[in-house]
């Protein structure tokens, strides 16, 4: 769980260097400040369960396997890359990790995960989908039809909100007139709880409670976890519309030393543990960078295949 | 062979997938209990059960990507919009969400599903219950587009369309359901998809349409072959990748096409299709390609509007005298 976290981080800042480096194209939407939703959500699923992970969710998609060098070379859009250049950033995915590429419209997922739970229902298997998505997709319509098919058909969904209180630059409270998503899911029969987002035991213990609940055949949960990007909605944001004093409040919550607190605390931490994690995953992406720069480009007739099954 | 309606033809290919197939069900709004608005998924519930046949909430756009992500783990879901305006509704999850998932999954995944509708006017169903959004979805890469004619060709595709990796739009036409009658062999056969056909042979002037207007252009042919003027016609079945191959041989037989559309004109169909001509077949030519179609307006009420708007055998007839005339 300490790996995934810190590796999550290590991964995304150095995603943002390529970016300022010229080597990623497209948009980067960084999820630094976010890692333990991801993390905590996705660390006790089991291979076959799928996820729905969002542009900011990259952590998710790694802690679900796919691999770190074949995720960068997406991002760079490089023939080995998930998608094979197709598309950008988590459009792409893995089903055979179970994890589903989103679009960027966005809560259009969470339908399509309630889908999912419902053949994993029809076909009796035991598993669980998690559909993730930030507060303010939850005004569109495709949340609310999701999340009323969910509970109707108690489906073995669970709902995890990232509230990190801002679409692009609107904040929540010109979003809607509730204070907590999680009192949406009442109307759809069934519960929705609050937790820290920068917590990761929190996220976790919530999470894995609604997974067994969703495995067990009592349908969805939404679970909200409160939360903060960093970084602007994307790389070129510089996210003025925040005051600073609020950022460097929530930057004080940093999910990686609150974790580091909490290991210490059981004395399983020390500072060669963190030494030799720190090592590790520095190896392991330094690896990774250099397969997605070594990659080839896909070529521009490339473009032309994979629009229909044969 | 029995001889069956439209509407019928259309329940037995779903009756037979789902026998077939274990992984193929239907969803969408009354089509359990009560049928489906026109009936077409009646006597199914009872052969098939609840899950199988399942009624859904009036979430169009909500119905359409559970489809897609249940197909995404091997079912074949065939989804009914109770009537084909009400894909609007439904048009982000199946043009940006099930059109895109192989593409932008790298080929490593396909969406099964079907999304069946009922089409088209002539029924006194105003604005929001005529429509003809066919070419809405003709315009996405990564979709099929269907639109049958006649018994046969409406179970034979839908099974096809069912059977199909792609996700697949099916427009039935209401004012055919009850009103086409015709032979259906009683074993199993499928139409597959992207293949046209002719409905008639003739050597003078090409008529290319599909769904109701297959029927106008017979008739009108009958008018115009006492008036020696033979016509031949294409009903494209497939709007979706078109059959550019039939096309090409229709107008190369006749040199003179009318294109016969019930949407209305612009960037429908026939645009298309003129273009196509205009490209590849300008030598083949001997007069322009012209359209009959609706007018650029949304679909009107009042019966005396309704017969105004839409295409029929007379503008057909007309039409094709106007090129004869080349």
């Amino acid at each position: 769980m300490y790996y995934w976290l810190k590796f999550t981080r290590a991964f995304e800042e150095r995603i943002s260097v390529l970016y300022k480096q010229g080597k990623i194209l497209g948009g980067v939407y960084s999820g630094i400040g976010q890692e333990a939703v991801v993390v905590g959500a996705c660390i006790g699923l089991e291979k076959d369960d799928f996820i729905f992970p969002l542009h900011r969710d990259i952590g998710a998609a790694l802690v679900k396997g796919i691999d770190p060098g074949v995720l960068l070379a997406q991002l760079l859009g490089k023939k080995t890359g998930l998608s094979k250049g197709k598309d950008s950033y988590l459009h792409s995915g893995d089903i055979g990790l179970g994890v589903v590429g989103s679009t960027s419209m966005l809560a259009s997922s969470l339908p399509v995960a309630a889908g999912v739970g419902l053949s994993f229902k029809m076909k009796k298997r035991n598993n669980v989908a998690i559909a993730f998505f930030g507060e303010g997709s939850t005004n569109r319509g495709d949340f609310h039809e999701g999340l009323n098919m969910a509970g109707l058909w108690k489906l073995p969904v669970v709902f995890v909100c990232e509230n990190n209180f801002f679409a692009y630059s609107t904040p929540v409270e010109k979003q809607m007139a509730i204070e907590d998503v999680a009192d949406r899911a009442e109307s759809y029969g069934f519960s929705g709880s609050v937790c820290s987002g920068n917590d990761l035991m929190a996220v976790y213990k919530t999470v894995m409670k609604a997974v067994d609940r969703a495995r067990k055949g009592d349908g969805p949960t939404l679970v909200e976890c409160k939360t903060y990007r960093w970084h602007g909605h994307s790389e070129h944001d510089k996210a003025l519309y925040r005051t600073e004093d609020e950022f460097l409040e929530w930057k004080s919550r940093d999910p990686i030393p609150r974790f580091e607190l909490y290991l210490g605390q059981l004395k399983v931490l020390n500072k060669k543990v963190i030494e030799k994690t720190e090592q590790d995953i520095k190896e392991k992406i330094d690896k990774a960078v250099t397969f997605a720069e070594e990659s080839p480009f896909p070529e521009g007739k490339d473009a032309l295949e994979d629009v229909y099954q044969e | 062979m029995s001889v069956i309606t439209y509407l019928e033809a259309i329940r037995e290919a779903l009756r037979e997938e789902m026998q077939r197939d274990e992984n193929v069900f239907v969803m969408g709004e009354d089509v359990g209990i009560y049928g489906g608005a026109f009936r077409v998924t009646e006597g199914l519930f009872d052969e098939f059960g609840t899950e199988r046949v399942l009624d859904t909430p009036i979430s169009e756009s909500g119905i359409v990507g559970a489809a897609i992500g249940a197909s995404l783990l091997g079912m074949r879901p065939v989804v009914e919009m109770q009537f084909a305006d009400f894909i609007s509704c439904a048009f982000d999850q199946i043009v940006n969400q099930a059109a895109t998932m192989r593409y932008r999954h790298g080929g490593s995944v396909s969406v099964p599903i079907v999304v069946r509708g009922p089409s088209g006017g002539g029924i006194h169903g105003a604005i929001f219950h005529s429509q003809s959004p066919e070419a809405w979805f003709a315009h996405v890469p990564g979709l099929k587009v269907v639109a049958p004619a006649t018994p046969y060709d409406a179970k034979g595709l839908l099974k096809a369309s069912i059977r199909d990796n792609n996700p697949v739009v099916f427009f039935e036409h209401k004012y055919l359901y009850r009103r086409i009658k015709g032979e259906v062999p009683d074993k199993d056969y499928t139409v597959p998809l992207g293949k046209g056909d002719i409905k008639r042979k003739g050597s003078d002037i090409s008529i290319i349409t599909y769904g109701a207007m297959v029927h106008i252009a017979l008739e009108a042919s009958e008018i115009l072959a006492k008036e020696k003027i033979e016509t031949e016609i294409l009903d494209l079945r497939t709007l979706s990748p078109l059959d550019k191959e039939m096309i090409r041989k229709t107008v190369s037989k006749t040199g003179k096409v009318l294109i016969l559309q019930e949407d209305h004109r612009t960037l429908g169909i026939g645009s298309e299709i003129s273009a196509l001509i205009a490209e590849e077949l300008f030598d083949e030519l001997d007069g322009p390609v012209l359209r009959v179609t609706a007018p650029d307006t949304p679909f009107p009420f009042s019966p005396p509007m309704e017969d105004f708007y839409l295409p029929n055998v007379k503008k057909t007839v007309d039409a094709v005298k106007e090129l004869a005339s080349y």
